[in-house]
């Protein structure tokens, strides 16, 4: 089928089965290769990218059904060229260890500080419950996406 | 991991989706959310001739009061139940479940009514469902709307009633007067099916006796349980502790739970008696709240 997905704000079209797990086509079709695939079995979250501004696994949907949508990945956050302050504050506050995490922490803390711009560490804590870092670095996580509303807060 | 090969149709109109399932029944699987559906494709549990893509649909997406029941449309996702006004004011048990089905993520694309049309026996809103009183709505091409009670509907695990031609377009629940719910949930970790799980329902009649009552388990049988000794020794009664406890002592015998990672049959056992007294007590609160 042939199907056409805006990512990043850029129309793909691309001719897939529709068994295709949109993951799969991000990273070798479209050689998005910042989403990751980790346990492929819907439980780690590190797959995750945005689909229409909302924070799902792309393990767990056929390309096909974001046919006429916009996904968003994490080459997609940095804006004209800066990091985005999520980026940026996880670079600040050592917010990865192995790294393998950090594009679905990052994506997931972008929307949860757009929609709560002055997040408890809980809020922080319950925003990212669907994804795994092994690294078991969450406190810096939790920190880098604290420190990230914050600099949002302050320059606004 | 990959599915075996299928042919996916993303239909526009409730029309088009009835006429498929008319035409193909049982080879077509109907994809809502997907968070159950998928990993089973992908683990060729389940491998459908046809995927029916009911995401193009309009106008199925509610949350609201329909006829004196909270209705729940079948693209109405879990994110949507934990944001809902409606909910909040309208039902206690379904409520305090949503912010405890799967994870965030999940959360955003799976639906009520695939859960409960899927039946996995360790899912938790069939429990709160059993506990509420639900109906399930279905429609066909040929046999028009079909309003099934919950009980008739979930038959065993992985098992309902609804007809290979049948679409689920809602679940709804009665309003109450007055009353309240509760879903208590043991897990290991976010996201991992419940060690156990409780849902209760109560209502009260002017006198403050318990005129109606739900209680229903979740991974402790083969399948999801309505307790209704349990239920029966509630109704007709004034609440007390002492009530509540014969309850617990109810459920906690009827239930069939095995020895896994997540505990014992003994522990999970008394997990079901303690959080069936702190259910019916979360949901009497409601209820005179």
């Amino acid at each position: 089928m042939e199907i056409t997905i805006s990512v990043n704000g850029t129309d793909n079209t691309v001719d897939v089965e529709p068994r295709m797990l949109l993951v799969d086509v991000l990273r070798t079709r479209l050689g998005l290769t910042g989403t990751h695939i980790g346990c492929d079995t819907t439980s780690c979250g590190v797959c995750t990218v945005l689909l229409d501004g909302t924070p799902v696994k792309s393990c767990t949907l056929f390309a096909v059904q974001a046919d006429g949508r916009a996904v968003k990945t994490v080459e997609g956050l940095k804006q004209n060229g800066d990091l985005h302050p999520i980026q940026a504050a996880f670079k600040e506050a050592h917010g990865l260890q192995c790294g393998y995490c950090t594009p679905a922490m990052m994506l997931v803390g972008s929307v949860l500080i757009e929609e709560n711009p002055d997040p408890s560490e809980d809020d922080i804590r319950w925003a990212i419950s669907g994804n795994l870092c092994r690294c078991t670095g969450y406190i810096n996580i939790v920190k880098a996406i604290r420190l990230a509303a914050e600099t949002v807060a302050a320059s606004s | 991991m990959y599915p075996r090969a299928f042919d996916y149709v993303a239909p526009e109109t409730k029309q088009e989706v009835l006429d498929i399932l008319a035409e193909r029944g049982g080879e077509v699987k109907v994809l809502a959310g997907g968070q159950s559906l998928i990993p089973m494709m992908k683990l060729r549990f389940a491998s459908p001739g046809t995927l029916v893509d009911i995401n193009r649909l309009s106008g199925l997406d509610s949350i609201d009061i329909q006829n004196g029941h909270l209705r729940v449309q079948a693209l109405a996702r879990h994110s949507d139940v934990v944001r809902s006004d409606v909910v909040a004011a309208e039902n206690d048990a379904m409520a305090s479940a949503a912010p405890w089905i799967a994870d965030p993520l999940v959360r955003n694309l799976g639906t009520l009514c695939g859960s409960v049309a899927h039946h996995d026996p360790e899912g938790d809103w069939a429990s709160v469902m059993l506990a509420c009183d639900a109906e399930v709505v279905a429609e066909s091409r040929d046999g028009g709307e079909r309003v099934i009670p919950i009980a008739g509907f979930l038959v065993d695990m992985f098992t309902t009633s609804l007809q290979p031609t049948e679409l689920v377009t809602e679940v709804r629940v009665p309003r109450y007067r007055r009353g309240g719910g509760n879903y208590q949930k043991l897990e290991r970790k976010i996201g991992d099916y419940a060690t156990v799980g409780v849902a209760t329902h109560l209502e009260l009649d002017d006198a403050g006796s318990i005129s109606n009552a739900g209680i229903a388990l979740t991974s402790v049988y083969a399948h999801n349980l309505k307790v209704t000794d349990a239920e029966q020794a509630l109704v007709g009664n004034a609440p007390s502790v002492e009530l509540f406890a014969e309850a617990a002592r109810i459920a906690a015998a009827a239930c069939d739970p095995t020895s896994d990672v997540r505990g014992s049959a003994e522990y999970k056992r008394d997990v079901v008696r303690v959080f069936t007294e702190r259910g019916l007590t979360a949901s009497l609160a409601a209820a005179q709240g």
